[in-house]
């Protein structure tokens, strides 16, 4: 996949198929009316975010985390996790020993794109 | 002995602990506040009236037999609905989890009830923590009590109306780019946010897991010192908490600093559009002054990038800690019909389960993560997170300064409605409270004065950072500043 640059600032940064789109891939559904709203707002955000390129970022390591260092390695020892009954009853839906789904394959949007 | 609320956390559990008072009473008292204040201002989802009561007899009856009952023993707290309690629902304020209960307790709130503390009920917030007026709550705003038509900001906005109300002494918050300290500073009462990792987050609804992090609200530093040396140190189950033990600020708050430096920003206070507000700011400072303080003028120019940064940041957190919320091991499952298959049943439980903000976050979280957009907004937006680490390496260590101060917020609490139609403005009100968080360094909010806006007062805050771990010096110079403004106003009764 190619490094695609982000837009300008004259014209929209998001259109309403490309909302639909990350949409999709959040596994959220909207209208169209929702997704000319979320088009124009998300479009102004990243508009505004642009200011960021401004800055002199030439060799600065991006900081993903306050801590330099974290995660301490643990014992991988065996711990109790939740009863099984605890986490049906949490569950939207349950038979027997499992939690039910919808059927994976087959749904009319091709089960899980 | 008949309270009214006044009595500040230290106080109560004074008063409980020599027999001045019963817990019970205590309780029983803040639940009724509760239930006469609280539903008016909208800023409680859940009591637990009859577990609260109970708990404050076994705290009676501990100390009727002179057993130790903790340094809050009998005190009636709130906790913000997104964290976890292994009783009632935890709601995070979204129709997603509306009836969700909880296996387990938070780590903060074990320790706090370790500490005697009794936990009365769970306050509204904006959904999922998402939101700088708490209007995004499933179950609507909870309101100002300084003013009821206006917010008391967000998103820990029950927490603060709880303790602003004086329902309660003192609530714990979340603060991910400011959700602690703006609606204090709106409220008129504390916020503190501590360093990253010195509180754990095991048992915090995980919104933008590098920016999270846990705090009090109460009405004075002395209790928000009291409840940090409460909450924190090290805990097994988050791998992100520091292997540290507990504070113990309380016992040091009220010890002045001598020499304090404090620094400014240089030029903000010609940045701050509100007139109330840049004039509490500046006499902010010439109360540092008075104090003692040296103030010390600082270069921040990389601060204005805050909140660019912090907002690419945090969405691209949550939309894949929200990822979890698809309608399969727990939240709400839309029903779709068999043949529809797996994926609309994910599509149709999200959309309906979240919010608006929620969904406009997950979604620039998802553009901004996803393929050929990652370098260009999320990873420069942390290269700008490490410059504004580094601006604040170098005040406090190449200028030698105690603290930085900074306004709280851009302006005093606005109207309910004036900005739900407008994203941007919204976030921008985060301007000076989101360097904190990307920087991962302690910050706290103190009342500092009033402002008078249609004819109605309303508190303005003032905000002091300190270095990575330093919540002493960071409390202490609070304390200072607190002492020589000597804040005193309080909501209107009788609300």
């Amino acid at each position: 996949m190619g490094h695609k640059h982000p837009p300008t600032n004259d014209s929209p940064a998001l259109l309403r198929e490309q909302t639909h789109r990350i949409a999709h891939l959040a596994r959220l559904e909207l209208t169209d009316e929702q997704a000319a709203m979320y088009a124009t707002q998300l479009s102004r955000v990243l508009a505004y975010v642009e200011q960021l390129r401004a800055l002199d970022l030439e060799g600065v390591k991006p900081m993903l985390h306050p801590h330099d260092r974290y995660g301490e390695p643990v014992a991988d020892d065996p711990r109790e996790g939740l009863d099984p009954g605890v986490v049906r009853r949490l569950a939207p839906e349950s038979e027997g020993a499992f939690i039910r789904v919808p059927k994976v394959l087959g749904g009319t949007e091709g089960g899980g794109a | 002995m008949k309270t009214d609320g006044s009595m500040t956390m230290a106080q109560a559990a004074g008063a409980v602990a020599s027999g001045r008072t019963d817990a019970e009473g205590l309780v029983a008292e803040a639940l009724d506040r509760t239930r006469a204040i609280g539903s008016y201002l909208n800023c409680v989802l859940q009591l637990l009236d009859e577990d609260a009561l109970a708990r404050a007899r076994a705290v009676d009856q501990k100390r009727n037999a002179g057993e130790p009952i903790g340094p809050l023993g009998g005190v009636p707290i709130i906790l913000k609905d997104n964290i976890v309690l292994d009783r009632g629902r935890t709601t995070c304020a979204s129709k997603m989890l509306e009836r969700y209960e909880s296996p387990f307790s938070a780590t903060v709130a074990k320790k706090l009830e370790a500490a005697g503390a009794i936990v009365i009920a769970k306050a509204n917030l904006d959904e999922f923590a998402m939101g700088s007026s708490g209007e995004n709550s499933a179950f609507g705003p909870a309101r100002n009590p300084w003013d009821p038509t206006r917010v008391p900001g967000g998103s820990s906005s029950g927490s603060a109306v709880s303790v602003a109300a004086r329902i309660v002494p003192g609530a714990l918050g979340s603060d991910t780019g400011g959700s602690i300290r703006q609606p204090a500073s709106h409220c008129g009462v504390v916020g503190l946010k501590p360093t990253y990792g010195r509180v754990s987050r095991y048992g915090l609804v995980a919104f933008a897991s590098s920016l999270d992090q846990i705090g009090p609200i109460t009405r004075t530093v002395e209790d928000a010192a009291i409840m940090l040396d409460a909450i924190s140190g090290h805990d097994p189950h988050d791998s992100t908490s520091l292997n540290l033990s507990p504070t113990s600020c309380a016992q040091t708050v009220s010890r002045p600093i001598e020499g304090l430096r404090v620094a400014v920003p240089a030029g903000v206070i010609d940045e701050i559009a509100h007139n109330g507000v840049r004039t509490v700011y500046q006499d902010a400072i010439n109360a540092c002054r008075s104090a003692g303080a040296e103030i010390v003028e600082v270069a921040l120019p990389v601060f204005k990038s805050g909140i660019a940064a912090y907002y690419l940041i945090c969405a691209a957190e949550a939309s894949s800690n929200l990822a979890r919320f698809d309608g399969v091991r727990y939240g709400s499952r839309a029903s779709v019909a068999p043949s529809q298959g797996l994926e609309a049943m994910y599509k149709e439980s999200r959309s309906s389960g979240f919010g608006p903000e929620v969904q406009r976050r997950i979604m620039l979280g998802t553009h901004v993560l996803s393929s050929g957009y990652y370098d260009a907004y999320y990873l420069t937006a942390a290269r700008a997170r490490r410059l504004i680490k580094e601006a604040f390496d170098a005040v406090f260590r190449s200028h030698g300064c105690h603290v930085l101060l900074t306004p709280a917020a851009p302006e005093p609490a606005f109207r309910i409605g004036e900005k739900s139609d407008d994203p941007l403005t919204m976030y921008l009100e985060d301007l000076f409270t989101v360097p904190a968080n990307l920087a991962g360094v302690p910050a706290i909010t103190v009342p500092a004065g009033v402002v008078i806006e249609g004819g109605v007062a309303l508190p303005v805050g003032v905000q002091f950072h300190a270095a990575a771990l330093q919540e002493d010096t960071l409390l202490r110079a609070a304390r200072m500043f607190e002492r020589e403004v000597g804040f005193d106003a309080q909501p209107p009764a009788g609300l």
